[in-house]
């Protein structure tokens, strides 16, 4: 009750043209203990639709509001500014402690900038404002969308503010706007309205009508809409989990499918490949912080080359030596991968680091209101397309290719005609080595980067070799794909665990049918 | 010629079998066991208490050892294989012939080795939060019990500052300690008045690593009213996990998530620009300000340069460690008061033994029932990976490893039964 | 075929020559008498006592050993490489584990008659498979049975299509890992992650007395050397041949008119069961069983066992697995923080310089007559 009276208050200020400082009494509020005090002061603040409410408010989210003793101050920068005056002050204090601001309170803080931001210059702010008043608006804030309302140009924004305003409008005690209010909701396909249009939909709620009936119709257009939308993420998280599949998988195409090495060490090659990222990201943020958002790009051919070197130090030394002898290279490569995630261990230490996707990786774009697709799963398939295109371009067009194919058909002809196979053997290794660490890459983008990401992956990255059939590409491409469709279809009714089992046992069973995999290569070679 | 080398092959493996069994022995130190994995899955958790049980160590020493003799730290790796704790911690108990050890992190290492130590009589502090439903007289447990950890949090959720949350998403790794909690919770719940329909459980494969379905499915059930997300889920699947839910748009503000199993440490792993809000519940934060933490705090870095771990300049502590460190010096205190490293005499003495915990409040040990009295504080995670303390209790609560929303529970003793 | 009438027994213990069995009697003599008298009779403080750690872990080991013949009974005479045989091992033992989860009886921390994990699941009645697990002949009887037609079933089907090599590896590794994630399941009925743990009794003897320790002790002891017997008179049996055959050259095999089908399906079931009993011996020695036994990394360890000691012969796995495993074992506590080098290392170094194994080793030695 007294909060509406200080409201009633406030508002009446807001349309006052007086535009002076802030209620020192209020900004004060703002460090209160208590959150409903916090938040009455937020509400105030931007009722008050004062540019200044919205600095202030603006560096509360940013946590760059500092208590300094007891007073408020502003930080910008280097400078520091008192809270509700905006005088600078000098020298900037020493000591300073942050607001605790708790998740209500930080959503009404949301809710609150939105407000201010509806009379913003700028149309995609605008946008982007009413969208963040779609779910969650206090009541308090009907008159201000009321003006922002009638001020509004711009059809599509003006939508959005309308549909904010008609989830306000549902509680009207006019059975005409109430009505107006479902048929404009019911177009916005927003998940979070069924609750309340199932609520509609019984007598005991409505008493109108005609307000019934059309909440029926919007339920029923929203559930068909929820129902394709889950259909299609459903799809894409399977495409997705099959393109991460695939870039674990590649390198070992080359290294397992094409040159036979059982490499059980391959996990580590992604391991590598995601350190390296790690890298090359605390390298951006100690020398270019300017461009970190771009060490990606940068981590991609450290990555690669970092994991060929790898590669090459093991072929060298190791499996060079056990050509010819697959089954002594799953123990030989098995040691070794011991050895890298020990050696992981004590350079980088034994927990996880920290790898943050780029702000144009982070979010996801809305397809329809219950679908968002990940842009760092959307950019991990193009990544994946990439990494396959520059695979098959290495293999089938390029003079190490064809080496690589010659070598391993037929090495003592391949060798007859100069051919120098020692040197092939290395660089074809090399180069899965180096196709795992683009992997990697990708990996660190969604995953754990820790010493044992890598053993998380290689039961897996065989599965996907085997099941498409030793030495075939497009073999692994289409198990890869397939494994992580069918993985998501199963997960969504059976649980994450029962799909893991299915799909195991599932390609035990595609094995006995097809002992070579999906895309056996014809021939007639006898063992 | 090959029936030679059977021969000689036979007396080789006997010697190896007989040449394990001599162990050394040095006078006048206490040996302390030290059973945390430093390899496996469980190396990423366990290592920092390794650390702290050694740096806790050297400081005792550094004060002048218990009762005038030096500690002696053994450090095994029981590699996170759980067969391989309850052969390590025999090993300790008679080989090395420890007073005392202190390690184990997962339930199950636990499980495996008990009854080693309640064969041998030997004694084990625990620095973990676990499920309960478990009182051994060979064991001191100090971490948190459900009450002290999972009840607070729901109930913070449900209290207005908390978000009011209606509906409850529980999600955990598919092992015993997301069970039990989620079954306590789930009882707990109902006795709050939530109804079967707004409560959803749902467990993953260790070390699962695509979340999208079930980011899915919390979005989908956060539909129907003010969800929270109450999270079980083990290390190393938090991160996708996180990513997953940062990326699909659900904020703190939205869909708040409470781990249990998050922590400082974990949260390094992590990119926490997107967790903004998300919680956990813990009996200390390394953000908690007052003298006892500064120094642990301002001790472990140290000991982080000092010992060159790797990532030194970003050494955090957490929960558990505190836990560790708490257990060593109450161990220490009861030792003093035995004056005997005799382990029933110990156990006789840690009853009642308090400790002013970095936590900023003194801890005691409960006289009967082997757990310690913590506070549990509530904290959101903050843009640096650390947290805001937002909610407290006034003061330690007693825990019950016996939780009263499992059925039979209250027939069970506040002591472990004496054999 | 004066060969055919002797009688099988004879024929089955001649197959291992008197110099064979001369080892076999020294090993049963240190695993049978000094061992067991220096556990139980010498005091604690004697020089020669043998503690109870080592007892369990020489145990321990043996169990292993017998697993490292089974693998080799497969992999290094009839060429087939499985990396799901810690499946069979952790069926066996999780058999066994049955029994004595149901021996416990009223003393769990529920004081319930169920198992103390489905008390906990609230589940009010024992599932069917559970049933009759309470008789100690029945669980040997199932021990044997259970992994036995769980590798039938799965050697029948994958034989039959002729799957070989890799494909085969890889498809045993993907039975291992899905029976793990079964297994972990806590509906699956076999208490989750956690497992069976905290046994009490066999027979009605407690389990941490120092005489059931030893009689577990001298029980694997025994069973490594039957499997040892048994092994050297399959592998010099025509049976055995046969592999051999198949192993080097299977569509020659056939040509002459040989089934592989069935020479391959007996020696795979045969191994899984010896896996079994040695998982079942495990058990109760270790004090735990639980599905990360089943991980496909355990199942390859196994294989490392059999290479490091020397693939194709007896006695090399039972070295491999005792190296490995020893050496696992001190590693662990002499450098925790590095001994993955030295084990990777080994594996490393055993693959690259001794392709045969220690055995392998030792043979060449002597060859150039160096002492």
């Amino acid at each position: 009750m007294i909060r509406h009276v200080f409201i009633l208050f406030w508002l009446a200020v807001a349309v006052s043209p007086v535009h002076a400082a802030l209620n020192a009494a209020v900004v004060q509020q703002l460090a209160a203990p208590d959150t409903d005090q916090k938040i009455s002061a937020i509400q105030q603040l931007a009722l008050s639709a004062e540019p200044e409410a919205m600095r202030l408010l603006q560096a509360l989210a940013d946590d760059s509001l500092l208590l300094a003793g007891d007073k408020l101050v502003r930080i910008d920068g280097q400078r520091a500014f008192d809270a509700a005056t905006s005088v600078e002050i000098s020298p900037v204090p020493v000591n300073t402690e942050s607001l605790v601001v708790n998740n209500r309170a930080r959503g009404e803080l949301a809710t609150a900038l939105a407000v201010l931001k509806l009379f913003g210059p700028n149309r995609d702010e605008r946008l982007a404002a009413a969208k963040a008043l779609e779910d969650n608006v206090d009541p308090i804030f009907i008159p201000v969308l009321e003006r922002a309302l009638a001020q509004e140009q711009d059809a599509e924004v003006k939508k959005m503010v309308a549909q904010a305003h008609a989830l306000m409008a549902l509680k009207s005690p006019d059975p005409a706007q109430r009505l107006a209010a479902v048929k404009t909701l019911g177009e916005s396909g927003n998940p979070n309205l069924k609750i309340q249009f199932v609520a509609l939909t019984s007598p005991a709620n409505e008493a109108d009508e005609q307000v019934r009936m059309a909440a029926q119709i919007s339920l029923r257009a929203l559930e068909t809409r929820l129902a394709w939308g889950e259909n299609i993420s459903r799809i894409f998280s399977g495409l997705s989990l099959g393109s991460v599949l695939l870039l674990a998988a590649l390198g070992l195409a080359i290294t397992y499918g094409v040159m036979g090495i059982i490499n059980m060490a391959h996990g580590e090659l992604l391991m590598v490949g995601a350190y390296a990222t790690y890298s090359v990201q605390n390298v951006f943020r100690n020398h270019f912080p300017d461009a970190l958002d771009w060490y990606v790009l940068a981590a991609i051919p450290v990555a690669f080359f970092s994991a060929a070197l790898v590669g090459v130090i093991m072929e060298r030394t190791v499996i060079r030596w056990l050509y010819g002898r697959p089954l002594e290279t799953l123990l030989a490569t098995w040691g070794l991968s011991l050895i890298l995630i020990q050696a992981a261990r004590v350079i980088f230490g034994p927990q996880n680091m920290e790898v943050a996707n780029p702000s144009w990786m982070s979010g996801g774009v809305e397809l329809i209101s219950n679908v968002v697709l990940p842009w760092n799963r959307l950019i991990i398939i193009g990544f994946a397309l990439f990494v396959l295109g520059l695979m098959w371009v290495l293999l089938n067009r390029t003079r190490l290719g064809l080496f690589v194919r010659a070598v391993t058909q037929n090495r003592a002809m391949a060798g007859c005609v100069g051919v120098p196979t020692g040197r092939i053997d290395t660089l074809a290794f090399a180069l899965g080595a180096g196709i795992a660490g683009l992997g990697g890459v990708a990996l660190s983008q969604i995953a754990n980067v820790g010493p044992d990401m890598g053993q998380g992956y290689i039961v897996d990255s065989f599965m996907v070799v085997v099941l498409g059939g030793v030495g075939q590409l497009a073999g692994a491409v289409w198990a890869a794909l397939g494994l992580g469709v069918v993985t998501k279809f199963i997960e969504g009714w059976a649980g994450a665990v029962i799909a893991k089992i299915v799909v195991l046992v599932f390609i035990i069973i595609i094995i006995q049918k097809r002992p070579q995999g999906l895309f056996a290569l014809k021939g007639r070679s006898v063992d | 010629m090959k029936r030679r080398n059977i021969i000689q092959a036979l007396i080789i493996a006997a010697l190896a079998v007989f040449g394990a069994g001599s162990g050394a022995y040095a006078a006048d130190t206490i040996k302390v066991g030290i059973l945390h994995s430093l390899s496996g899955t469980m190396a990423i958790s366990e290592t920092a208490l390794k650390e702290t049980a050694l740096m806790t160590i050297a400081d005792i020493n550094a004060k002048g050892g218990v009762m005038g003799k030096m500690l002696e730290p053994v450090v095994v790796d029981p590699a996170s294989n759980w067969p391989l704790f309850a052969e390590k911690a025999r090993q300790l108990l008679t080989q090395d012939k420890v007073a005392v050890v202190f390690g184990c992190w997962t339930s199950v290492s636990r499980k495996s080795v008990l009854p080693v130590f309640s064969e041998l009589n030997g004694l084990l502090f625990y620095p973990v939060q676990y499920e309960g439903e478990e009182l051994e007289k060979n064991v001191f447990y100090t971490g948190a019990a459900p009450n002290q950890q999972a009840i607070p949090a729901v109930e913070y959720l449900m209290s207005k500052d908390g978000g009011g949350a209606k509906r409850f998403f529980l999600l955990g790794t598919d092992y015993v300690y997301p069970r039990t909690t989620n079954k306590i919770l789930r009882a707990f719940l109902k006795s709050k008045g939530v109804a079967e329909k707004d409560i959803e459980e749902m467990y993953t494969p260790f070390g699962h690593s695509d979340y999208q379905t079930i980011v899915a499915n919390i979005k989908k059930f956060a539909a129907g009213g003010k969800t929270a997300v109450i999270s079980t889920i083990n290390g190393d699947s938090n991160v996708p996990f996180y990513k997953e839910l940062g990326n699909a748009g659900l904020k703190a503000t939205d869909v708040p998530v409470v781990a249990f199993s998050v922590g400082e440490e974990e949260l390094r792993g992590v990119d926490t620009k997107p967790l903004l809000g998300h919680l956990a519940a813990w009996n200390y934060f390394m953000t908690l300000k007052n003298g006892e933490n500064d120094k642990f705090i301002k001790m472990y870095k140290d000991w982080a340069k000092k010992s060159k771990l790797p990532n030194a300049d970003k050494a955090v502590t957490n929960d558990p460690m505190e836990a560790t460190y708490i257990g060593i010096h109450m161990w220490k205190q009861a030792v003093e008061k035995a004056k005997s490293t005799d382990v029933n005499k110990v156990i006789a003495a840690m009853g009642g033994q308090s400790f002013k915990a970095p936590s900023g409040m003194t801890v005691k040990m409960d006289e009967k029932n082997h757990h310690l009295h913590k506070p549990v504080f509530i904290g959101e995670v903050r843009a640096d990976g650390q947290f805001n303390v937002v909610w407290k209790t006034p003061g330690p609560i007693k825990a019950a490893p016996w939780s009263p929303y499992i059925e039979g529970n209250d027939k069970k003793k506040d002591e472990p039964d004496v054999k | 075929m004066i060969k055919k009438r002797t009688p099988f027994v004879i024929r089955f213990l001649l197959a291992t020559s008197r110099r064979g069995w001369i080892a076999l009697g020294l090993f049963a003599l240190v695993a049978w008498v000094l061992m067991p008298a220096a556990h139980l009779i010498l005091p604690d403080g004697h020089p020669l006592h043998v503690s109870d750690y080592v007892i369990t872990l020489g145990g321990k080991v043996m169990c292993y050993a017998i697993v490292a013949v089974a693998m080799d009974l497969i992999w290094g005479f009839a060429g087939i490489l499985s990396l799901g045989h810690g499946l069979f091992f952790a069926l066996g033992g999780y058999v066994f584990g049955m029994y004595l989860m149901r021996s416990i009886g009223l003393d769990g921390v529920y004081h319930s008659a169920l198992p103390d994990f489905m008390v906990f699941l609230d589940w009010k009645d024992l599932p069917w498979y559970w049933h009759g697990t309470e008789h100690f002949l029945y669980i040997v009887l199932l021990v044997l049975l259970v992994p036995a037609l769980v590798a039938f079933i799965f050697g029948y089907f994958a034989f039959r299509s002729r799957i070989k090599g890799v494909y085969f590896s890889i498809i045993t590794q993907a039975l291992t890992y899905a029976a793990m994630l079964l297994f972990f399941r806590n509906e699956t009925g076999f208490g989750g992650n956690n497992g069976f743990t905290d046994f009490k009794r066999i027979l009605g003897y407690p389990i941490t007395a120092p005489e059931m320790r030893v009689t577990l002790f001298v029980l694997s002891a025994l069973m490594l050397m039957f499997t040892l017997v048994l092994g050297r008179y399959l592998v010099t049996s025509k049976f055995g041949r046969v592999l051999a055959a198949i192993r080097d050259a299977e569509s020659r095999v056939m040509f002459i008119g040989y089934n592989p089908l069935w020479y391959k399906l007996t020696i795979w079931t045969l191994s899984a069961m010896l896996c079994a009993v040695a998982g079942a011996l495990y058990v109760p020695q270790v004090g735990i069983i639980n599905p990360s036994e089943m991980s496909p990394a355990n199942s390859i360890e196994i294989a490392i066992w059999a290479a490091v000691g020397g693939r194709g012969t007896l006695i090399g796995p039972v070295l491999g697995a005792f190296v490995v495993n020893l050496s696992k074992s001190w590693f662990t506590v002499a450098f925790p923080e590095y001994w993955l080098f030295f084990l990777g290392l080994l594996f490393v170094l055993v693959t690259l310089f001794l392709p045969k194994g220690v055995v392998g080793l030792w043979q060449r030695i002597r060859q150039r007559g160096v002492p």
